[in-house]
């Protein structure tokens, strides 16, 4: 049986009554894309901007708020900016544990601090990219491996 | 400033000793990653896709449907450990999140048995959990009552009962003690959950893509004569994150690969106890043969025949450290890991394949870059 608007055991006969089944129910059109769904709990909204630039940030010094982000980027994202050149210092911190935030300083030699965080971004995708490839590989030659 | 010009080249060998995080008996020593700009002076760190491709290796272990094991080998500690924090924590699966206690008789009270009902892991047709299956948009806790669950449909909710009555087997033998025998239903099982299908599930999920418990043996509740459980499940799409019951995994962790070197020879009786320091394989005995005791100074010399520790496959230590332990191997062995090597792995509780569920999570790390990159432009706008 379908499911009912309340809970049926707290008043059957009312609950019948204006019930409708989830079969003839208006079809509401589901959201083909995951990113920005905000009935996702760990995404941010289509419209909520998830990167703010802290109070006493320069050009070249910058610290960024990142909401509803932790360690998982955090700590790839600090990597993957420190190893840019231009980059003198990066680091993330995550303020307090129960506000789901996550800080990252990027002070840079030259060029915009912006800049770095972008290249950061893109280097990190290319990483995740390269790792997918090689995986799949891998697998393949495993799979053909115990095959044979 | 940094360097422009790059002319120191390190050898092969000192790359791989920079790579060793080194284990004694107390400590650990080399433990942070050094492949930055600016730390090695003359070298050239920075981050080249080109070089990576090159470097960067994958290596399988074994791979079955519910448990994966696997090699990266040149990442980072904080790439590989986002990882794995993506595969715990962020890749959606279905699980019980509403439970509506029609009647329930038995002495688990109905939170607790809720609770229980959640953590039960669920399996089904891939196509319909991965494509088909929507996110559910859960209502405001102080919402009006009955509009709370006027958002379910086929697409976003799982629909599950379970409906068991314990009573009495007449045919039970007399002075028969045994509940199982006695009652029939003294045990209610994961298997005894039944999936209800409305509207177009039945054409993801049915035949062997019905939606059923991975493991169909978990104990529920027990039951005696008369008393009677009758719930009806709504099962929706969650991550890790919100809760453990939506987490993917049963474990995914990685450790790094050991490594063991004897620097200086370790003979007879006492090779036997150093191979015993070890899990077995890990160290065998092999006679010293009469080159190696021709050889002045190698520590062989005079002892063709005997017998001598070698490591054979450094894989499967545990790194107990008990071979630093005993004063007889004292600077003949230095124990190590390798810190860019990470040895994952995945088990699956049955709605991803494990190997799957890997690339759905760099998928994920990619998805996330990706959305912030867009929205930089937003950034510069306040800055």
């Amino acid at each position: 049986m379908p499911p009912k608007k309340k809970t049926p055991a707290a008043d059957p006969v009312a609950s019948q009554e204006e019930d409708v089944s989830m079969a003839e129910a208006p079809p509401e059109e589901p959201t083909e894309d995951v990113i920005g769904d905000d009935a996702n709990p760990a995404i941010l909204g289509v419209d909520e901007q998830p990167i703010r630039v802290l109070a006493g940030s320069s050009e070249k010094a910058a610290s960024y708020e990142f909401a509803k982000e932790d360690h998982t980027l955090g700590n790839a994202l600090r990597y993957i900016i420190m190893k840019n050149p231009d980059v003198e210092f990066c680091g993330y911190s995550i303020p307090h544990p129960s506000e789901a935030v996550m800080n990252v300083r990027i002070q840079t030699y030259e060029g915009l601090a912006l800049d770095a965080l972008e290249k950061g971004l893109t280097d990190l995708m290319d990483l995740c990219d390269v790792i997918a490839e090689k995986f799949v590989a891998a697998r393949e030659d495993y799979t053909s491996e115990m095959q044979s | 400033m940094a360097p422009t010009e790059f002319k120191n080249f390190p050898s092969q060998e000192e790359l791989d000793r920079r790579k060793i995080v080194g284990i004694n008996l107390e400590t650990v020593t080399d433990v942070a990653s050094t492949d930055f700009p600016g730390h090695w002076p003359g070298e050239d760190m920075s981050w080249s896709k080109k070089n990576f491709q090159k470097s960067f290796n994958v290596q399988f272990h074994h791979n079955t449907s519910y448990d994966s094991s696997f090699s990266l080998i040149g990442i980072d500690a904080a790439v590989a450990n986002a990882f794995r924090r993506i595969l715990i924590a962020e890749i959606p699966t279905l699980a019980i999140e509403y439970v509506f206690v029609n009647n329930n008789t038995s002495i688990i009270q109905d939170e607790v048995l809720a609770a229980r009902l959640g953590l039960v892991p669920f399996k089904g047709g891939k196509a319909g959990l991965l494509k088909y299956l929507k996110w559910f948009k859960k209502p405001q806790e102080d919402g009006p009552e009955d509009e709370k669950f006027d958002h379910c449909y086929d697409y976003n909710t799982i629909v599950l009962h379970l409906n068991i009555e314990c009573t009495r087997n007449e045919d039970a033998e007399r002075g028969e003690k045994d509940p199982l025998k006695l009652y029939h239903n003294a045990h209610v099982y994961a298997k005894d959950i039944v999936f209800k299908p409305f509207g177009t599930q039945e054409k993801w999920f049915s035949g062997e893509d019905a939606i059923m418990p991975t493991n169909p043996d978990i104990l529920i509740a027990k039951l005696r004569p008369g008393q009677c459980i009758d719930v009806e499940m709504h099962a929706i799409k969650g991550v890790g994150s919100d809760h453990a019951k939506y987490s993917p995994v049963a474990t995914a962790s990685y450790r790094l690969l050991p490594t063991i070197t004897i620097t200086k020879p370790i003979l007879g009786k006492d090779a036997e106890k150093f191979k015993n320091c070890f899990p077995r394989g890990v160290i065998e005995l092999e006679k010293v043969t009469k080159k190696e005791s021709k050889m002045v100074g190698s520590g062989y010399d005079g002892h063709e025949g005997e017998n001598k520790a070698v490591v054979k496959d450094a894989f499967n230590d545990t790194v107990s450290r008990e071979c630093l332990r005993h004063a007889e191997f004292e600077g003949k062995v230095k124990l190590g890991r390798v810190r860019d090597h990470f040895i994952f792995s995945v088990e699956s509780l049955g709605q991803w394949d494990s190997d799957e569920m890997f690339l759905e999570a760099v998928k994920t790390l990619k998805v996330k870059c990706a959305g912030l990159k867009k929205s930089l432009a937003g950034v510069q706008e306040l800055a």
